[in-house]
């Protein structure tokens, strides 16, 4: 499948990943090659196999609902790279 | 002998014999790890000298033992970055099961190992603080993205550590490191506190010299946890009870898909003589087809990267670690800036190929052709598998295509990199347990390894098998010079 360096902006985009040019460039070959590769699986005919999400025989797992104590809040926010108080602080959202 | 040099059964009986103490463990773990880090690199950073204390109290299998974990395993209070700019600075704010597993077992934690940056390699080449090396040849990768824990325990700077396994991340490197490496069955080994790289695939699993630590440490780390909804509850047997079995009529499948023209006659080669002397033993093997394997590094690049993409929304530079300097602006262009520019200078170029070709195949358009498609194809693999275990007990396969390679020959070619897990990834798609130990060496002086694959839960056939095959070859016994 070919692959445009618009494509790779637009997903860059959507995966709110900031890329330079040469990255785009560079990315747009290598994925291609990728591409090519994994577009193999298109000799198979699929269309009566379901699919495997994942390997269990385990469907909503639940547990009973107890009150537990949950983490330390100051041990979760020391790690954040800008806090106030106990919120996580960013840059502006939505304009005045 | 010098105790690092030891395996954790070994120093175990020198403990009980009262010939020696803990601190005499530690003591020698120490020092090489002065000796030899400089040259090797194993551990992400200095690893807890000033923590690491003998705990008198200890009382349980791994008492006074000092284990290693991988990068993306939760400690508390201890960095934890997965090797990635993203999360510098990030302390865990809890420990993963399997650290309070091991403390519950009386080992000591001794610090974090090198890693490819959130599990995304091959060859530990893409950590965001430098290569690891393989102590066996200082110019060859340890492969990856384990690599560090492979290579901390190959160099005997600790007694055994934990990796993570999503596509052959603890196999391959124990391979290419000469140490014996288990990916358990998923849902065996609770993942809650393992930094996630793709769910439906990854598990934690253990490095050791031989196979007797490895059966001990796996019985440490396994078992049911109801934080982690995905591992199952079924009782863990005593693995070390199945060891010693002889291994006469185990039933050992060869698939002719993983024996082809072009491979490396060296991997050929070893795997030839392991097989005479397991038949040698009594084993009875037989040839067998997997026929979808060639789909299996496809599927897996589609469904992890997928996985992946979702999984690394999260670093975002709201929560954990970095976040880009203009993000912080008072003028700043605002929050989606603010994530683009953070994803863009905390990731590392492998990470952002992942998520940029995960986020392609989720893609509206896309998802089909390439998602959904793909998840049909695992069920293909999957059934190849099924179909061969209802004859047979185990198979026996390489676990890399080649020795250790050289550091930065294939970090230009991401699919010459992918393509070096071709024997280890269908195990994780169909989920089954699988270990990788030396069996042989390169006329250069590099391990060579051989992957058993068993089937869920089949970890005690697996052990069976690897055990009588260590004790009757010499592999497990070298040792690099370092």
């Amino acid at each position: 499948m070919a692959i445009s360096k618009e494509d790779v902006r637009y997903i860059a985009n959507l995966a709110r990943i900031g890329l330079s040019e040469s990255e785009i460039e560079h990315f747009q070959k290598q994925l291609e090659g990728i591409f090519e590769y994994i577009d193999q699986l298109k000799k198979l005919d699929v269309s009566a196999i379901m699919p495997a999400a994942h390997v269990l025989d385990i469907k909503n797992v639940t547990r009973p609902d107890i009150v537990k104590s949950s983490l330390d809040p100051k041990l979760v926010m020391d790690s954040a790279p800008a806090k106030q108080g106990q919120f996580f602080k960013v840059p502006k959202v939505i304009e005045g | 002998m010098k105790l690092n040099f030891l395996t954790a059964h070994e120093l175990k009986n020198l403990l009980d014999s009262g010939r020696n103490t803990p601190t005499d463990i530690l003591n020698d773990v120490k020092i090489r790890y002065e000796e030899t880090e400089s040259k090797v690199r194993a551990f992400a950073r200095t690893p807890f000298f000033d923590q690491v204390k003998i705990r008198q109290d200890a009382d349980g299998p791994l008492a006074q033992i000092p284990v290693a974990i991988k990068d993306n395993i939760c400690s508390k209070g201890d960095l934890t970055e997965c090797s990635s700019r993203i999360l510098k600075g990030f302390r865990a704010p809890y420990d993963a099961t399997v650290v309070e597993k091991l403390k519950n077992s009386g080992a000591i934690i001794f610090g974090k190992t090198n890693m490819d940056e959130f599990a995304f390699g091959s060859s530990c080449e893409t950590s965001c603080f430098y290569p690891t090396r393989n102590p066996w040849d200082l110019d060859c990768v340890p492969g990856g993205s384990s690599g560090g824990s492979a290579a901390a325990v190959a160099a005997d700077e600790v007694i055994m550590s934990l990796g993570s396994d999503t596509g052959g991340s603890i196999r391959q490197p124990a391979s290419l490191c000469g140490v014996v490496g288990l990916k358990p069955t998923y849902g065996r080994v609770s993942r809650y506190g393992l930094i996630a790289f793709a769910s439906s695939l990854d598990q934690i699993g253990p490095f050791t010299k031989d196979i007797r630590d490895n059966a001990l440490l796996l019985k440490v780390i396994a078992g049911y946890d109801e934080r982690d909804s995905t591992s199952v509850p079924m009782p863990v047997p005593d693995y070390l009870k199945i060891l010693g079995k002889d291994v006469k009529g185990m039933r050992v499948a060869l698939p002719k898909e993983y024996f082809v023209e072009g491979m490396d006659l060296e991997v050929r080669a070893s795997l030839e003589e392991a097989k005479a002397r397991l038949e040698s033993l009594g084993a009875i093997f037989k040839e067998v087809s997997l026929p979808h394997t060639e789909y299996a590094v496809a599927v897996y690049y589609i469904i992890a990267t997928a996985e992946a993409s979702s999984n690394l929304a999260r670093f975002d530079g709201v929560q954990y670690g970095f976040r880009a300097q203009s993000g912080n602006d008072n003028d700043s262009k605002g929050l989606i800036s603010m994530y683009k520019e953070s994803r863009g200078q905390g990731f590392g170029a492998e990470a952002k190929r992942r998520i940029i070709l995960g986020t392609y195949v989720l893609s509206s358009g896309y998802y089909d052709a390439y998602y959904s498609r793909a998840l049909k194809v695992r069920t293909l693999v999957k059934q190849d598998f099924d179909k061969v275990f209802s004859d047979f007990d185990v198979i026996l396969t390489p676990t890399s295509p080649t020795p250790a390679f050289k550091i930065g020959e294939k970090m230009d070619d991401p699919l010459s990199m992918y393509l070096s897990d071709i024997y280890t990834i269908s195990v994780n798609l169909a989920g089954l347990p699988a270990i990788s130990l030396p069996c042989g060496f390169t006329k250069k002086g590099l391990p060579l390894g051989m992957q058993i694959i068993g089937k869920p839960f089949g970890e005690e056939d697996i052990y069976r098998l690897a055990f009588q095959y260590e004790q009757n070859t010499p592999w497990h016994k070298e040792k690099p010079k370092l």
